[in-house]
């Protein structure tokens, strides 16, 4: 099947997923359309990270289809190479390379698992580490870095595959709150840009800002979904209800 | 917190016990940090400062005999030839070992099966095997030559006293590899195949050259315990530095000089292992807090 820009660009069909006999996800179905910026919010252990994570592969599912413009995320004979490179993914812990340099973590993967040209790679990595305004920290190890200043790392990182579609799971939840502000400036200005952004977060606020659409998963199932003002003002089922309640 | 709670307790208030590693008495410390601290030199050189002034006042009414300090003058180059010997064969021990144990080590954490529980079974022989035992197979197994191409190869003792000892070294260093790899978090596996890398590509880009720092001070350690054993090859017939002192007692002839020369000897192990023991806990110590 041919992907066209019309279609949904993500695009999950009654998807279930379980780990052992929890079952994590009991049919969940969402599409995203190019340029669209979702945000996943639910209480704990909902499956909101799991659900991201089914996106890009990294957990299988049970039943149900996940498609990334087109491809069959769920099939086995799944290129994974060609899925990583339409979708970028930025976790709750950073994750950066410790023994490598802000530059080099950024310019890792295209060079070696791409095969990119290292010079014309340098200028790209070079080019987003300004990006994420982080002019300056090029050769700063992880170690020395702060955490907000880390994920920014982690977001060049993952932009300098050229993805289409980048997963950020809770990415500001290990922050302190000084720090979570400039990582949010960065998805903004990401979003700003054009980038589909399927975002599990539970900063309200910008959730409200910067979302075309908000889902609240509970007990793995979507519960309501909706443009932030609805949703967040008008609020249908009980449950979403007693939940916002609870945060706002 | 730092691990090293042995020479003092640390000042922290409210700290837990069970939250410290077990290493707190002394015989659950690596061998060579029990045999070498301050206190054993100062003993050592005490020792042979005295085996070596008594005589020589006792020989002063016999003045045609050498003293001590003149004959261990006169073997020192004969026996630092031997010495240099065991260095040698627990360098390349050590280089032969490293190589199959890093190799052994990954095979430890393959998501195949068969593969992890065969590379398993192999570590926890060999490293479970008494050194000695290990140096007599190699020596009785291998043939002391190999025909190749018609032309023959003679295969001396010392290299199969190489091989026999880089068994047990690689089974240490596996295990050293396989606690390393499993110790990095799996986030880092995670994120790399976020980006794209094949496990194998994960697995020498971005775990091994992290798991150096974690595994380096075990290893050094290892080295020292494997150049104290090195003696062990004298007993299979290596010409080693304890062969040659052996030969140069029997060719001296002298019941004093049995104390004060294997005295002489073990102060170079001591001198030569000690550095490297010395410099392993600080790299305990500087990589231990580091989180």
């Amino acid at each position: 099947m041919t992907w066209t820009p019309q279609q949904p660009i993500v695009s999950l069909k009654d998807v279930h997923k379980s780990f052992g006999s929890v079952e994590v996800l009991r049919g969940i179905s969402l599409d995203v359309m190019k340029g669209e910026v979702i945000c996943i919010i639910g209480p704990s252990g909902s499956g909101k990270s799991t659900l991201i994570r089914c996106i890009n592969a990294l957990n299988d599912i049970q039943a149900g289809s996940i498609t990334v413009e087109g491809l069959e995320v769920n099939d086995p004979k799944l290129d994974k190479l060609a899925l990583r490179r339409k979708v970028g993914m930025v976790f709750q812990q950073y994750n950066l390379f410790p023994h490598k340099t802000a530059l080099q973590n950024v310019m890792m993967a295209p060079i070696k698992v791409l095969g990119q040209d290292r010079a014309e790679v340098e200028n790209r990595a070079r080019a987003l580490i300004a990006k994420v305004r982080l002019n300056g920290k090029e050769d700063a190890y992880p170690g020395e870095l702060s955490g907000g200043q880390q994920q920014r790392v982690a977001i060049a990182r993952s932009l300098a595959m050229n993805p289409d579609v980048m997963l950020f799971d809770e990415v500001t939840a290990a922050l302190d709150p000084e720090t979570v502000k400039e990582v949010l400036m960065t998805i903004k200005d990401l979003a700003a840009d054009g980038m589909t952004c399927i975002l599990v977060t539970h900063e309200m606020g910008f959730a409200r800002e910067i979302a075309d659409c908000i889902y609240f998963t509970d007990r793995g199932v979507i519960v309501e979904s909706g443009p932030p003002a609805t949703f967040f003002d008008n609020a249908q089922d009980p449950r979403t209800q007693q939940f916002l309640a609870q945060i706002l | 917190m730092t691990m090293y709670c042995l020479h003092q307790k640390p000042k922290v208030r409210g700290h837990m016990p069970v939250m410290l590693p077990m290493r707190l008495r002394a015989d659950g410390l690596p061998l060579a940090d029990r045999l070498f601290n301050l206190w054993t030199l100062t003993a050592l050189v005490l020792a042979l400062a005295a085996v070596l002034i008594g005589p020589a006042f006792a020989q002063l009414a016999t003045p045609d005999e050498r003293t001590i300090l003149t004959i261990l003058l006169e073997w020192t180059p004969t026996l630092a030839k031997g010495f240099g010997f065991n260095v040698l064969i627990s360098v390349l021990s050590m280089l032969i070992g490293t190589i199959m144990g890093v190799f052994l080590g990954v095979l430890q954490v393959s998501q195949i099966r068969p593969i992890r529980q065969s590379a398993w079974l192999v570590t926890q022989f060999f490293r479970n095997s008494p050194w000695l035992v290990l140096l007599f197979y190699c020596i009785l197994l291998i043939p002391f030559q190999f025909e190749v191409f018609g032309v023959k190869v003679p295969f001396p003792g010392w290299i199969k006293a190489v091989i026999g000892l880089s068994l047990p070294v690689m089974a240490y260093t596996s295990e050293f590899m396989r606690g390393a790899i499993l110790s990095i978090p799996t986030g880092q596996w995670e994120s790399a195949e976020s980006l794209g890398f094949s496990r194998r590509m994960t697995l020498t880009n971005i775990i091994l050259p992290q798991t150096v720092k974690r595994v380096l001070p075990s290893w050094m350690n290892l080295y020292a315990v494997l150049t104290m054993a090195t003696p062990l090859v004298s007993i299979i017939g290596v010409d080693d530095v304890m062969a040659l002192t052996r030969a140069a007692l029997s060719a001296e002839g002298r019941a004093d000089l049995l104390i004060p020369m294997y005295l002489y000897i073990l102060s170079w192990f001591f001198l030569y292992c000690y550095p490297i023991s010395s410099l392993t806990r600080v790299l305990e110590r500087k990589y231990s807090v580091k989180l």
